[in-house]
């Protein structure tokens, strides 16, 4: 790039809060015409915030928009709706597809805005009644295609095509929006974790298509968490954390995914640092035996996981969103269709089969606190007696041929679990829904407690609680852990989280273990890991 | 998803689950026919009397499926506007083809305008637009009846005593449709070795198969197969959903009115307070008779599903007489039969939907392997 050159985009000083919270601030960065920008970070770095900004969504400006200019061409502007964001030549494919499953990959790339024929019934009853010119449809997909240089059959359905495949046509579908006249010419294109959901193949042929596009004039800005990808196909790479700039490079041949990894996780954090415990695998035997797990959970899928679980440990379970590490538990407790074989304390655990799983002494805290962990309208007794007295038969009094509920017994224990957890509520009688997120996760954990299970599940038992109730939370896993000799498995996104109470964590990427590492190892470790480079010493 | 990976006695599996209905109407057809004695000529007769009878009805419910709102139980909206109009002509003794064109001219806007409301209504439902129909259907017979049982004949001028009850005002249970019965299966009909070929009807039976053809290949039909599979993705390319459903709504039940008159032109006598909704039932379980589920369907699902399961009611009488020595058999059947296949199709549909997510998962893993022994 010529330095006089006026830059195609420029950020400069952006800064952004929602409701006092600072996600970004001062975020400044220019882009060439037909350059690539790596931009990474973690889950939660501020990148998708920064993209909305540019993309002038409604929800930045519903809460109070932004701070610091957007440019293009050098002169500021302000888009207010992604069709203004178009309008100035850029677009942007999503993470998650959009795309109409028995449609042809022609017909979703012109989604609404096939070419037609005119019909005389369009005088009549309105324009709706035109004739799609297929011909010329294909035509305007086939170009779009060949702009990619890729292999894409416009007549294939999308419904059975790789995933490689769909994600090509989510990108000629951006392309081709330049042919209608409420899209100006294509110079940007915003490609959200492309990769995420390709197999290498497929990945590597979609970085070619990245750089026939650049070598057109587009610029990309390219987010991954492959760093290798981004060091082979970007101009420049951008390293994203708590909503800063912490790293931008040219990427010369001096940058190595080492460094990237660093950068990104890079902060030894200042949560309670406690000196790991030291867990004798040797005399802990190994209680369950997972096998060739797959689970079909959306967004989360599972395709072969192995692992050994020893009695007594505490086991995290690690990796960034959409890798699989949510699948794993839902998956073994039933919640999702899976395969494959679990075995506890040698018998075969039956899958999809959630009553199996909780008799065989199994435990689960979902992720979901509202929808599966609680009845909402129910009181605290309730939630954290229900699934004990459905299951184990516990708080139950036998009188005669009834069956009745010991209301005593309950009030009992959900007292203990109260003062135990530190439950913040107006009696044993409240209901859960009017609990702040803190306490109801706390409801949960006590309800998996009262089934005194062998091993429990906790899966993101921090995620949207304040820091007090997070420690809180943490501290008593690890005593309840101490105290009974619990198995427990928790599966949490936040790395420094589970150094803090694990013996030993497996990172899932690509919904398989990456490796697992004894969690004194240092997080730059980990971060390799996520991001799909073996370390040394993990198995 | 490709289905390399099965074997053949796999394939087959799969092929009877999914096609049960289907499978089980052609198994209870082989093995009644040799029962009930009937001669070929004399159940092709039958069979292409009522497919002309009730083809019109059935393809009205194709749109609707297509625009991913299942089989619209609303279609009774549309019957009853077809009566309301044949009512009229009747009183007005306008007989034979012009009869039955003012009929339908008449039934046109109450059609749209119910329809627009269903539509509407349905809108405000979504996931659940079949039961809403249903009811739908049930609420609005009550407006038929009080528009038929108290204004007609008080408010709205009924000139024929034979129309109204004795009292002075509201129909009668059963109204004689003599002016136009089959005048347009009479039409041009011919017979071929004693088979009766209603010619007009089943032309215009074709008109309306080769409209969906047609209309398929439209921009508002593409746009409904797009609403149909996700309205989300629909939305965010800029179609209009709500619209786009309404629309489908509104040309099911115009076309259910239509085929309603020709249906009561072939019987010859209207079942005032009855025929709608008889109507609606027995139309959407032919559809699903023929292996059509909640989200697809096309036109060789409706005459698939018209013969077979037609076919079933026109032996089952005297199969059952044979049987067992009851005749009553048919009718039980009839009734029985509908709402069995109505209920087992539903089921059928929800099971399918999950086997096949397991079996997505299934093939998942077996990729997978298959790569990593690459």
């Amino acid at each position: 790039m010529e330095a006089q050159e006026v830059p195609l985009l420029e950020m400069r000083h952006i800064s952004k809060s929602f409701f006092g919270n600072q996600v970004l601030g001062d975020v400044s960065f220019t882009l060439g015409k037909g350059e690539i920008l790596g931009l990474v970070g973690e889950n939660g770095a501020g990148k998708s915030t920064l993209m909305k900004i540019l993309f002038g969504m409604n929800e930045i400006s519903e809460t109070g928009g932004y701070g610091g200019e957007v440019l293009i061409d050098g002169t500021v502007v302000h888009f207010t709706s992604s069709l203004d964001a178009l309008d100035a030549g850029i677009g942007m494919v999503h993470q998650e597809f959009s795309l109409l499953p028995d449609f042809t990959a022609a017909e979703n790339i012109l989604l609404n805005r096939e070419p037609v024929k005119n019909h005389w019934a369009a005088n009549l009853f309105g324009e709706r009644m035109n004739i799609i010119d297929r011909a010329k449809l294909e035509a305007s997909a086939k170009k779009a295609i060949d702009r990619l240089g890729v292999k894409l059959d416009a007549d294939m359905v999308v419904g059975q095509m790789p995933v490689g495949h769909k994600q090509f046509t989510e990108i000629a579908r951006e392309l081709s929006k330049e042919d209608s006249d409420t899209a100006g010419k294509i110079r940007l294109l915003v490609l959200d974790e492309p990769t995420a959901v390709l197999s290498e193949q497929e990945a590597q042929s979609l970085l070619k298509a990245m750089k026939n596009l650049a070598a057109q004039n587009i610029a990309i800005i390219f987010i991954s968490h492959r760093l290798q990808e981004i060091i082979d196909v970007c101009d420049q790479i951008m390293v994203m954390r708590d909503g800063r700039i912490i790293k931008q490079v040219v990427n010369d041949k001096n940058v190595n995914v080492h460094d990237i990894a660093q950068w990104m996780v890079g902060r030894e954090i200042s949560l309670d640092k406690q000196e790991n415990r030291h867990f004798d695998y040797a005399s802990h035997p190994v209680d369950m035996e997972i096998r060739n797990l797959w689970v079909n959970m959306t967004g989360e899928v599972v395709r072969d996981v192995n692992l050994d679980i020893h009695r007594g440990e505490i086991l995290g379970i690690g990796g960034l969103a959409g890798q699989g590490k949510l699948g794993i538990p839902n998956g073994v407790m039933g919640l999702f269709p899976a395969g494959g074989k679990v075995s506890f304390e040698g018998k075969e655990v039956a899958l999809n089969d959630p009553k199996a799983c909780l008799d065989a002494g199994l435990a689960f805290v979902s992720e979901d606190r509202r929808g599966v962990g609680l009845l909402l309208d129910e009181s605290l007794e309730w939630n954290i007696s229900f699934e004990a007295m459905q299951v184990q038969g516990k708080y139950l009094l036998k009188k005669g041929p009834i069956t009745w509920r010991d209301v005593n017994a309950i009030g009992e224990v959900t007292r203990t679990y109260i003062d135990m957890l530190e439950i913040k509520c107006t009696s044993s009688k409240q209901h859960a829904r009017e609990l702040s997120g803190g306490n109801q996760q706390k409801v949960c954990l006590a309800k998996a407690f009262a089934m005194q299970p062998k091993l429990l599940f906790v899966s993101e038992p921090t995620r949207g609680i304040d820091i007090g109730a997070k420690q809180l939370v943490l501290r008593v896993l690890k005593e309840y852990n101490q105290k009974y000799g619990t198995t427990i498995v928790m599966i949490s996104s936040e790395l420094e989280e589970l150094r803090s109470i694990c013996d030993r964590i497996a990172i899932i990427t690509d919904g398989k273990v990456g490796g697992i590492l004894p969690a004194s190892n240092p997080s730059s470790d980990f971060g390799l890991l996520m991001v799909g480079q073996a370390v040394k010493g993990g198995n | 998803m490709s289905d390399l990976r099965l074997n053949k006695r796999e394939k087959m599996q799969r092929f009877l689950a999914d096609n049960i209905v289907p499978v089980l109407f052609v198994i209870i057809c082989a093995v009644g026919i040799p029962l009930s004695g009937y001669s070929p000529n004399y159940l092709i007769n039958e069979v292409i009397t009522r497919i002309g009878r009730n083809s019109f009805l059935v393809v009205s419910l194709l749109i609707p499926i297509m625009a991913g709102m299942g089989l619209n139980f609303g279609m009774t909206l549309g019957a009853m506007a077809a009566e309301i109009g044949l009512i009229l002509i009747s009183d007005w003794d306008i007989v034979g083809i012009p009869g039955m064109v003012l009929a339908a001219i008449i039934s046109t806007p109450i059609s749209i305008l119910l329809g627009w409301w269903c539509g509407t209504l349905l809108n405000k439902a979504k996931g659940r637009e079949m039961v809403t129909g249903y009811i739908i259907g049930f609420f609005m017979n009550g407006v038929y009846q009080l528009i038929v049982l108290y204004l007609m004949g008080s408010l709205i001028h009924i000139r024929s005593s034979k129309l109204v009850l004795p009292r002075g005002y509201g129909i009668r249970n059963t109204v004689n449709l003599d002016g136009i019965r089959q005048s347009l299966d009479n039409l041009g009909a011919f017979r071929i070795a004693g088979i009766k070929i209603p010619l007009a009807t089943l032309l215009l039976i074709a008109l309306a198969c080769l409209f969906v053809v047609w209309f398929r290949k439209t921009k508002l039909g593409q746009d409904m197969r797009a609403v149909g599979q996700n309205m989300e993705v629909a939305r965010e390319s800029g179609i209009n959903v709500e619209r786009t459903r309404v629309v489908s709504i509104i040309i099911s039940t115009i076309l259910a009115g239509y085929g309603m008159i020709i249906y009561l032109q072939n019987m010859g006598t209207l079942n005032t307070y009855n025929s709608h909704s008889q109507v609606g039932m027995f139309s959407i379980a032919a559809l699903l008779v023929g292996g059509a589920s909640v989200a697809k369907a096309n036109i060789g699902n409706v005459f698939l599903g018209l013969i077979l399961f037609h076919l079933m009611f026109i032996i089952s009488p005297i199969a059952g007489k044979n049987l067992i020595g009851q005749a009553q058999l048919g009718e039980y059947f009839r009734v029985f039969v509908s709402y069995g296949v109505i209920t087992l199709s539903l089921v059928l549909y929800e099971m399918r939907k999950k086997r096949e997510i397991g079996y997505e998962g299934a093939q998942l893993a077996a990729l997978q392997k298959e790569e990593e022994s690459k």
